[in-house]
């Protein structure tokens, strides 16, 4: 069996970029050994090249499509036309947060925040209320009884229905976790847990993959193993 | 939220976002049956009404002065044993508001939580770090912490520079965090807030610093790194409970007890449900529950 190596090119594009990715990567990970200038390096490279692109990208995909464009190509006519009023007060809004850096008038900048967060903690009241509590709440009505479905499915919505009930009591905060309660709430946590420990095992399953994309990254683009 | 301020304008503002969000949720039908509701939404309408109603008595009881009682949260009362310990060995606290924005309910508990964390900070001079990724959580982030140090009497100890703003890039991000972590050495780590990706990188970070470390999220998929490398983890709506647990605040309790109540209701629903389709095969709570949804 040949086992060989064929190196990305430094003299193209591609390669150099390859290069480049490569080394970066390394610098990331020599983290696991301890701090040091090489990681510093990168993490430094790595945030201010993510913030410039992040301020670039949000001027030419969100300001200049919904603000800028239509303020000047649709023909709104300035303080008549509704749509104007439309671009132009959520322009003041956001402007309005920049008032901050002027110590006079920095409280000004609180209506910003205060619709911003008004508006998204509405937005997510309705979102949990229909998307979770109730759909969730819905299908933990089963019934005792197995009615044709097979025991196994049946075994399962128990479970889940006593999980729910429970886990739901672990919750209340008015009330001492004493008694009947307290023992309700502990095997609402016992639940709790063993939730728990499956999603970390699936989380690290994810995590694996994506080091496995690094490891197949360095060895088969950069160092070109097996090419 | 104390950095909203309580003029009758602002409530006016905050107000008319969340009525006008309610109301588009509403018309997202097509069957309109009368004042923009829609005959599909007519049961969300109700829930929506019933539960605000009894939050909102709930406040109304415990503005009244009605004694309310909220149990004990571990990962809250070790609050001030991780400052604490950090005044001792003379090394910053650092309080990450996790990656979210401030229109989350996480984000909006977890400045609740940092600026009771900046106000101990400012009373025993404990240097404090605030480190941020989303631009407006970071601006509500400086205005929490500096109107704790007002509040400690402490304005001189409060420095822009003890809130900054990294980048937006998640994992950017969470390599200059876990960078400080690791050359700085805060005694202890708060990590408090919507978390997702980074929260297993960062929770390891601090964790092998030897830093006392509690954190809180709402995110399920991430609460099992958090519990098992923090010291202390709020779990989903413990976090949300952290705001009035720490400033006994009559009308947060007022809240809480009010949730409670909507969640025995919902969890005597169920119940009610389930025997009524085990001793009669009839889904009528179900079904009424699915209305509300539209199905």
């Amino acid at each position: 069996m040949h086992i060989f190596f064929a190196m990305a090119p430094l003299n193209t594009p591609d390669g150099f970029g390859i290069w480049v990715g490569a080394f970066f990567t390394l610098c990331i990970l020599s983290f696991l050994y301890k701090d040091n200038p090489f990681f510093r390096f990168a993490e430094s490279i790595f945030a201010g090249c993510s913030l410039g692109y992040y301020i670039g990208n949000t001027f030419s995909q969100t300001i200049v499509p919904n603000v800028l464009e239509p303020l000047v190509h649709d023909g709104h006519t300035p303080f008549i036309s509704w749509g104007w009023w439309v671009l132009v007060i959520p322009i003041i809004i956001g402007v309005n947060l920049y008032t901050r850096y002027i110590p006079k008038i920095a409280w000004v900048a609180r209506f910003s925040l205060a619709i911003y967060v008004g508006y998204y903690a509405a937005l997510e009241m309705m979102l949990k209320l229909q998307g979770e509590v109730l759909p969730q709440s819905a299908d933990t009505i089963i019934s005792l009884v197995p009615r044709g479905t097979p025991m196994i499915d049946w075994f399962t919505s128990i479970v889940v229905m006593i999980g729910v009930l429970c886990v739901l009591v672990y919750f209340f905060f008015s009330a001492e976790h004493k008694g009947v309660l307290g023992g309700v709430s502990k095997v609402g946590v016992w639940f709790l847990m063993i939730s728990f420990g499956a999603a970390f095992a699936y989380t690290i399953m994810g995590r694996i993959s994506i080091l496995i994309g690094r490891v197949v990254f360095l060895m088969g683009d950069w160092l070109g193993y097996g090419a | 939220m104390s950095f909203i301020p309580r003029s009758a304008l602002s409530k006016v503002l905050v107000a008319a976002p969340f009525l006008l969000q309610a109301s588009s949720a509403l018309a997202q039908e097509e069957e309109v049956i009368g004042w923009g509701i829609v005959s599909d939404n007519v049961a969300a309408l109700i829930l929506f009404t019933l539960f605000s109603g009894v939050v909102l008595y709930q406040i109304g009881q415990a503005r009244r002065g009605k004694e309310l009682f909220i149990r004990r949260i571990a990962g809250l009362n070790a609050v001030e044993e991780a400052i604490g310990r950090s005044t001792e060995l003379g090394r910053k606290v650092m309080f990450v508001p996790g990656i979210g924005t401030v229109g989350e309910v996480e984000t909006l508990s977890a400045l609740s939580v940092l600026k009771h964390v900046a106000k101990h900070c400012a009373e025993y001079g404990t240097p404090l770090e605030v480190p941020n990724k989303d631009p407006l959580t970071y601006a509500a982030a400086r205005e929490a912490v500096k109107e704790a140090y007002l509040e400690a009497g402490r304005p001189d100890l409060f420095n822009e520079e003890m809130v900054p703003y990294l980048t937006y890039d998640q994992f950017a991000f969470t390599a200059q965090v876990t960078g400080k972590m690791v050359r700085e050495k805060p005694a202890a780590n708060f990590l408090i807030g919507s978390f997702f990706a980074e929260s297993l990188l960062l929770a390891e970070a601090g964790q092998s610093t030897g830093a006392i470390q509690i954190a809180g999220t709402a995110q399920v998929a991430q609460l099992p790194f958090f519990v098992t490398t923090c010291d202390y983890t709020l779990i989903g709506e413990e976090l949300y409970a952290a705001s009035a647990y720490l400033s006994k605040d009559p009308v947060m309790l007022g809240c809480i007890k009010g949730q409670d109540i909507v969640k025995a209701i919902v969890l005597l629903w169920i119940v009610i449900g389930i025997l009524v389709l085990s001793a009669t095969g009839s889904t009528i709570m179900q079904d009424l529950l699915n209305s509300s949804l539209g199905n």
